[in-house]
C-alpha cells in the first residue's frame, strides 16, 4: 500500500520535473514544477515530517511559484517561442554542469542513505525543528536572516532611485 | 489494526467527508439567499420575495438549476486544459480546508498536529488555481483581475499567519482540536477575551485581512464589476462559473470558522451552563450525540454570525484604491501583528 504510493507519487514527481524543462510553453512549466512541489510535499508527509510538507506547499507552491506565474504571465509569453539554444558548445557545458551537480549530490547523499533506516516522526515536528533552528543550526540560521534583510533593503534602495528619476524627468519636461 | 475496524473508520471518515459536502452545499444555499436579503433590507429594498413562497427562500435553488442547465461556453482562444482545471482547483483547494475545521469535539475530519499550517498551505492552491483561470481565459479584464487577486492574497497572507501565531503560541499546538479545547469554561475563556489586549488586536487584524483573502468588499478590488466586468472569471459560464461562487462562499465560511476556533471559543457555549452533557469515556451514544450536537450548533452559529459581520461590511463601505489596499497590509497591518507577536512572547517569557 505504501509502496504503491511511494511509487506513484514519485513518478508523478519525477514526470511533471520532466515536463518543466521539456514543455514549450513556459507558464505550463511553472504550473509542472508546482506539480513536482507538490508530490515532494506528500513525500515528506510519508516520511513523517508534516510540518515539512507545510513548509514545502506555503513557501514554494504558495509564494515563490506565485510570484513566477505572476512574472511569466505578465510578460505574455504566450506563444511558444523558439529559443535560442546557443549553439552545441554551450549545450555541452549545460550537460557537463548538470552532471557535476548529480556526481557532488550522490556523494554527499551516499553515506546518508540507508533504507532500513527506522522512521523517526519527532524529527520532523515544528518543535524539533525549533529547537534545532535556534540551538544547533542558530549561525546559519541568522546568517540566512541577514541575507534576505539584506536583499530587502536592495529592493528597496533601487526601486527609491528609480522614483526619483523619474519624478525629475517628469519636472524637467 | 484489523481489517473490520480498519473499515469502521473508512466508513466513519467517509460519511464524515459526505456531511461536510452537505452542510457546504446548504450553507452556501443559506449564504446566498442571506446576501441578497441583508443587500436588500440596507438598501432600503426587499430582495427577493417571490420565489418559493416565504421572502423568496428558494431563490437561489433557482440559481443553481439556471447555472446547471446553462450552455458551458469555452473562449476559442483560451488555453483550453487550464481553462477547464481551474475551477476544480479553486474548489478543491477550498474544500480541502474543511477537513480540519473543528466543528465539534469529535466532528473534526482529521485533527492533524499541523492543523492551521494545513489550512494556510491549501489556500495557497486556491492563488494558483485564480491565476491559471485569469491567464487561460485570454481576456485582459481577466488576468487583471487574477494578478490583483493573487497579489492581495499573497500579501494579506502575511498579516493573517502573524495574528494566527498569537492564539498558537498562547496554547503552544498547531492542532485545532487543542487551540479549541483549552477555551472552554464560558466567554472570559475565549482567546480573545482572556489575553485581551493581544488576541484581541490579532482577531482585528484576522477579520480585516481575511476579507481580503477572501475578496471581499472592501478589498473586492480582483472582482471590481465596474472596473473589470466580474475579474478572474468574467469568461466563465454555467456550471464552472457555479464553482467559482461556490468556492467563494465556502471560503467565506472557512474564515469565519478558523476565527472561531481559534479566537471565538470554537464549539463552546458563552456560558457553560449551555453547553452539552460532559463526554466521558464511558458515555452512553446519545450523551455523545446531544454534546456533539450543541457543539456543532454554537460553532456553526458563531461562524454564522461572522459571516453576517462580512455581508455587513460589504454593503456599508466602498472599495478601496490598489495603493490604499497595498498601505494597510504592508504599513499598518504587517508592523502592527509584529509589534503584537513580539509582545505576547515576551508576556509569555515573563509570565513562566
Amino acid at each position: 500500500m505504501e509502496l504503491t504510493l511511494f511509487a506513484l507519487v514519485a513518478l508523478a514527481a519525477v514526470a511533471s520535473a520532466l515536463m518543466v524543462v521539456i514543455g514549450k510553453n513556459p507558464v505550463y512549466s511553472v504550473l509542472f514544477l508546482v506539480t513536482t512541489f507538490f508530490c515532494l510535499a506528500i513525500l515528506y508527509v510519508m516520511l513523517g515530517a508534516p510540518f515539512v510538507a507545510a513548509l514545502q506547499v506555503i513557501v514554494y507552491a504558495g509564494a515563490i511559484m506565485v510570484l513566477f506565474l505572476f512574472v511569466v504571465m505578465l510578460l505574455n509569453l504566450r506563444h511558444p517561442q523558439k529559443w535560442d539554444a546557443g549553439g552545441s558548445t554551450r549545450r555541452w557545458i549545460g550537460f557537463a554542469t548538470a552532471a557535476g551537480v548529480l556526481l557532488v549530490s550522490l556523494a554527499a547523499v551516499k553515506g546518508a542513505f540507508d533504507p532500513n533506516a527506522p522512521l523517526q516522526p519527532e524529527m520532523g515536528n515544528a518543535e524539533s525543528i525549533g529547537m534545532a533552528l535556534f540551538t544547533r543550526f542558530l549561525l546559519p540560521f541568522e546568517i540566512g536572516s541577514i541575507l534576505l534583510l539584506a536583499a530587502i533593503i536592495g529592493v528597496v534602495t533601487l526601486l527609491k532611485r528609480d522614483n526619483s528619476k523619474v519624478a525629475t524627468k517628469g519636472g524637467e519636461a | 489494526m484489523t481489517f473490520s475496524t480498519a473499515m469502521t473508520s473508512l466508513i466513519l471518515k467517509s460519511s464524515f467527508a459526505i456531511g461536510v459536502v452537505t452542510f457546504v452545499s446548504l450553507f452556501v444555499l443559506l449564504a446566498i439567499w442571506l446576501e441578497r436579503k441583508v443587500a436588500g433590507h440596507m438598501q432600503d429594498r426587499l430582495g427577493p420575495m417571490e420565489t418559493g413562497g416565504w421572502h423568496g427562500w428558494s431563490q437561489t435553488i433557482a440559481d443553481a438549476i439556471k447555472l446547471l442547465i446553462k450552455e458551458d461556453i469555452i473562449p476559442d482562444a483560451a488555453d483550453k486544459p487550464l481553462f477547464k482545471l481551474a475551477p476544480y482547483i479553486v474548489f478543491a483547494g477550498t474544500m480541502a480546508s474543511f477537513a480540519v475545521i473543528p466543528f465539534a469535539a469529535m466532528l473534526i475530519g482529521a485533527d492533524l498536529n499541523i492543523g492551521v499550517y494545513y489550512l494556510v498551505a491549501v489556500s495557497s492552491l486556491v492563488v494558483i488555481g485564480i491565476l491559471m483561470a485569469g491567464w487561460s481565459s485570454n481576456n485582459k479584464w481577466a488576468l487583471y483581475g487574477s494578478m490583483r487577486s493573487a497579489a492581495q492574497m499573497v500579501s494579506y497572507e502575511i498579516p493573517i499567519g502573524l495574528s494566527l501565531l498569537v492564539p498558537i503560541m498562547l496554547a503552544g499546538s498547531l492542532s485545532m482540536g487543542d487551540l479549541v479545547g483549552l477555551q472552554e469554561g464560558g466567554m472570559h475563556h475565549w482567546t480573545i477575551f482572556s489575553h485581551l489586549p493581544f488576541a484581541l488586536i490579532a482577531f482585528v487584524i484576522y477579520f480585516w485581512a481575511s476579507l481580503a483573502e477572501t475578496n471581499r468588499t472592501p478589498f473586492d478590488l480582483p472582482e471590481a464589476e465596474s472596473e473589470l466586468v466580474a475579474g478572474y472569471h468574467v469568461e466563465y459560464s454555467g456550471m464552472r462559473f457555479a464553482m467559482f461562487f461556490l468556492a467563494e462562499y465556502c471560503n467565506m465560511f472557512v474564515v469565519a470558522a478558523v476565527a472561531t476556533a481559534l479566537f471565538l471559543g470554537g464549539w463552546y457555549a458563552p456560558i457553560p451552563f449551555l453547553d452539552g452533557p460532559d463526554v466521558g469515556a464511558n458515555s452512553s451514544m446519545l450523551t455523545q450525540i446531544l454534546s456533539n450536537g450543541i457543539g456543532f450548533f454554537w460553532f456553526t452559529f458563531k461562524a454564522t454570525m461572522l459571516v453576517l459581520v462580512q455581508m455587513w461590511l460589504r454593503w456599508t463601505l466602498p472599495r478601496l484604491r490598489v495603493d490604499q489596499l497595498m498601505h494597510i497590509c504592508w504599513k499598518v497591518f504587517l508592523p502592527f501583528s509584529f509589534v503584537n507577536v513580539l509582545l505576547v512572547s515576551l508576556w509569555i517569557a515573563l509570565r513562566k
